[in-house]
């Protein structure tokens, strides 16, 4: 295979990801997803369409649901990432639990991105609607049609939290 | 190792080896639980792991291991549960043995072994000696009155690790070396490299190196975006090769020629063109259907780690040993010397099952090309229009009726590509006479009376790679025949819901699914202004299902389907819970096709590339889903697929209610929506 440096026409990024800095040697253009899944390792957040359509790749910026596939890595530096990982310490954010007691995913690649986006609505509007649930939830594909026990496992999430456990 | 299928350890885990793939279903908990309910071990200690390639998980009827058609429930209903029984006798002599008492004042519970005088041993503490004991023969299975798990809403195993980010899907995996490919393939189906420049590519940050495979042309990188960045750029002159002109017009013009003579005949009763001739009314409509692509929500991928003697792939497939030989014969070495590590599947619909094994064949050939370990993925854009979809079809269809409403004469031409023909399955699934099966399934075996009935099959020969798509041929005929069957019941002046009820007095399990869908969704009571309702009913996979969808016009002319009540006979239920999931999955997935799917092609390329021109149901568009499960006695039968053929016709016969045009070619068109 051909040799080539590659390390003069990257760019250092630092990232707080998960509350933790990393340092990233990347095109700046790069789309957060991969740098996320490639460069940090951590592969909990999808790749489904690479065109924020499906929503797949929806993680946290400053606490707000975005689409990392279409996020360039140079305009989220100094600001706060949180991807799945990180959502809670083990797994026991509301909505997270939420999703298991409504035993939510079937093949399970979509609801990272699906929780991400959740758990946003909740942060934001702790008693959502079933309409305001459509609103933030009909950008996020899941070709297995979980989409009623997702409806479920919202209204759950929102009965069993306090207000304290869905602002992060 | 008691058995391929559990290990049992001395901190009391029991590890259960699923030989089938997990891609939705929930065969990593419904097959546990069939082990477990003979087993008696602690249900909270088991621990699943997936099967390596190997002869003793092959599927009980294929004689290849694989995921597919329905059948991992139904297909190790026995196995599964003489297993368990099994490795629960061996645990009980290795304690009589230990105990020096008779095994029969020994019983198994809750994984532990307890003899009559009340000392126990944990399964833990016998694993190791009941190892060593032979297995038993003939073990005695319990009787259905005395299951404690299986029939038990149960919830899945794998949910934690789909809530957290630790699951690991084919497109997760990273092994130490690894690069990732992005191939670039022929914009038409069979194309070949004519001319390829890569200098751009090459000068991409991070491309390590260009090759051609026999597949395409890949770019290989230190990650997924330096790759497809660099994809992007290749300038490729492509020979388009004889699949150039290949148009959806041209195919369905020349579909429709054809479905005006007979084809070759899959069924024949009585003497349909007479009976059609004395019948009091006769009805002749044609039917469309487009290729549809799989669409799982990850992208295909493949992982290969290829040495000069052996070969190690991770990759979500359902078609292990196929794979495993296919890949065998692009790296040169014996199937013995590759292992496959199944993934968790982000979806796979039959795609995952590939019958050319394309996404793993050309893993291995890039593999081979950089002897490297890599892992290559699809864009969404290379998965949309990669082929291997649900076939085009065209069917002409005409029913006579007598003037009681009875249907005297049927007569059904089909067309389309054949699924079976070029794969293992051709010799059972195609007849000698060029009937594929999968071809007229749905179609040959409706359920109704009708004394006079024909049903032949043009197979054509279309450049464009066909393979099976959740429900396979079901997801046409259901459509067809559910609705010309509406078609025939307005003639015939009828309600839809009795026109089939009184075709069915030989068909006491269809008859009960229409009966329990049709009271549950109150058929024939009043709806509110602007909803109507449509009834469809469809055996596939051995198990029944009726559907009744109600549906109105949204503000923006689109068919709005509020909800589906459904009800469903597949035999004795393993885990409700998991039955309810995958009908209310297979209604949206049927319901996202019937709405919206079509791959068309023009000038021999796909139009479609990614989900903002293929579209899916989103859940503002998602209908409520009543799952309604006929309780029985039968051994269990398909679940994972049966509920998607009929919601087509559900939605269209409701859309006729509504505005009385007939939705005669999916996916419905909102000009068709327009009251007459």
């Amino acid at each position: 295979m051909a040799e080539k440096s590659d390390q003069e026409s990257f760019l250092k990024v630092k990232l707080n990801v998960n509350r933790k800095e990393y340092t990233v040697a990347v095109q700046p253009d790069t789309p957060l997803l991969w740098v996320i899944r490639d460069e940090i390792g951590l592969t909990g957040t999808k790749y489904g369409c690479g065109i924020s359509v499906c929503g797949a790749c929806t993680v946290h910026v400053d606490g707000k649901a975005v689409r990392s596939c279409r996020t360039h890595v140079s305009d989220v530096v100094g600001k706060e990432i949180t991807t799945i990982e990180g959502l809670s310490a083990d797994g026991n954010h509301p909505v997270q639990k939420a999703w298991i007691e409504e035993d939510v995913p079937q093949c399970g690649y979509c609801h990272s991105g699906q929780i991400m986006t959740a758990a946003a609505l909740l942060a934001e509007n702790p008693t959502p609607s079933d309409e305001d649930i459509d609103e933030a939830m009909s950008n996020n594909i899941c070709r297995c049609g979980t989409y009623q026990r997702i409806r479920s496992a919202i209204h759950r999430a929102s009965a069993m939290a306090t207000e304290g456990e869905l602002k992060k | 190792m008691l058995n391929p299928f559990v290990r049992i350890a001395s901190d009391e885990t029991v590890t259960i080896i699923v030989n089938h793939s997990e891609m939705g279903q929930g065969v990593y908990t419904s097959l546990p639980m069939l082990l477990a309910e003979e087993l008696e071990c602690d249900w909270s200690k088991i621990v699943v792991e997936a099967a390596p390639v190997d002869p003793s998980y092959n599927h009980t009827q294929w004689g290849v291991q694989g995921t597919g058609g329905s059948t991992s429930v139904s297909s190790e209903w026995e196995r599964l549960r003489k297993v368990g029984a099994t490795v629960r006798e061996m645990l009980i002599a290795a304690a009589a043995d230990t105990w020096k008492v008779d095994k029969e004042s020994c019983q198994a519970q809750n994984g532990r072994v307890i003899h009559s005088s009340g000392k126990h041993l944990t399964y833990g503490q016998l694993a190791n000696k009941a190892a060593t004991i032979a297995e038993p023969k003939d073990v005695q299975l319990k009787d259905p009155s005395e299951f404690k798990i299986i029939g038990k809403p149960l919830k899945r195993l794998d949910t934690p690790e789909k809530t957290n980010g630790k699951g690991v899907f084919g497109i997760d995996v990273n092994i130490p070396g690894m690069l990732v490919a992005v191939v670039s393939r022929p914009p038409v189906f069979g194309g070949k490299v004519r001319n390829l420049n890569a200098d751009k590519a090459k000068a991409v940050p991070g491309v390590k190196d260009v090759v051609q495979v026999p597949s395409g042309v890949a770019v290989v990188a230190s990650g997924f975006w330096a790759a497809k960045v660099g994809r992007d750029t290749l300038e490729i002159v492509w020979d388009d090769g004889d699949n150039a002109t290949l148009s959806t017009d041209g195919i369905r013009e020349h579909y429709a020629e054809l479905s005006k003579a007979p084809g070759i005949v899959a069924r024949k009763d009585g003497d349909p063109q007479q009976a059609l001739q004395k019948a009091a009314k006769v009805l002749s409509s044609e039917y469309e259907v487009p290729y549809l692509a799989h669409a799982p929500m990850e992208p295909l991928n493949c992982v290969v780690d290829l040495r000069a003697d052996s070969c190690e792939i991770w990759t979500g497939t359902q078609a292990q040993t196929l794979h495993r030989i296919a890949a065998a014969q692009v790296a040169g070495l014996d199937p013995d010397k590759v292992k496959i590590h199944t993934t968790l599947l982000g979806g796979a619909f039959g795609r995952r099952g590939n019958p050319q094994a394309d996404f793993v064949v050309m893993a291995v050939q890039v593999a081979k090309a950089i002897e490297a370990p890599v892992k290559v993925v699809w864009t969404r854009e290379d998965d949309t229009r990669g082929g291997w979809y649900r076939p085009m079809w065209h069917d002409r269809i005409t029913g006579g009726i007598d003037s009681d409403g009875n249907i005297v004469g049927w007569r059904h031409t089909i067309v389309g590509q054949s699924i079976m023909t070029g794969t293992p399955s051709e010799a059972v699934m195609v007849s000698s006479d060029g009937i594929d099966e999968t071809s007229v399934e749905g179609a040959k075996d409706i359920p109704y009376s009708i004394p006079n009935i024909v049903v032949d099959l043009h197979t054509t020969k279309i450049g464009v790679p066909v393979q099976w798509w959740r429900s396979v041929g079901h997801s046409h005929t259901a459509f067809v025949v559910e609705s010309f069957m509406d078609e025939l019941a307005h003639a015939a002046c009828k309600d839809p819901y009795e026109f089939r009820h009184n075709l069915l007095a030989n068909q006491p399990r269809h008859r009960a699914v229409l009966e329990l869908a049709a009271q549950k969704a109150g058929w024939g009571t009043a709806l509110p202004e602007g909803h109507s309702r449509g009834i469809a009913l469809h055996k596939s996979f051995s198990s029944f299902v009726a559907q009744v969808a109600e549906v109105s016009l949204s503000s923006s002319e689109e068919a709005h389907v509020h909800r589906v009540v459904c009800a469903i006979d597949c035999g004795r239920v393993v885990n409700p819970n998991t039955v309810e999931a995958q009908v209310q999955s297979g209604i949206v997935y049927g319901l996202s096709a019937a709405l919206y799917g079509a791959i068309t092609l023009k000038d021999g390329r796909v139009q479609q590339s990614n989900f903002n021109n293929y579209k899916m149901l989103t859940m503002n568009k998602a209908p409520k889903v009543e799952v309604h499960i006929v309780s029985s006695q039968e051994a269990p039968t398909g679940v994972g697929e049966p509920a998607t053929p009929p919601i087509a016709a559900a939605v269209a016969n409701a859309i006729f209610a509504l505005t009385g045009n007939r939705i005669r070619r999916l996916p419905v068109e909102i000009k068709e929506l327009k009251k007459v």
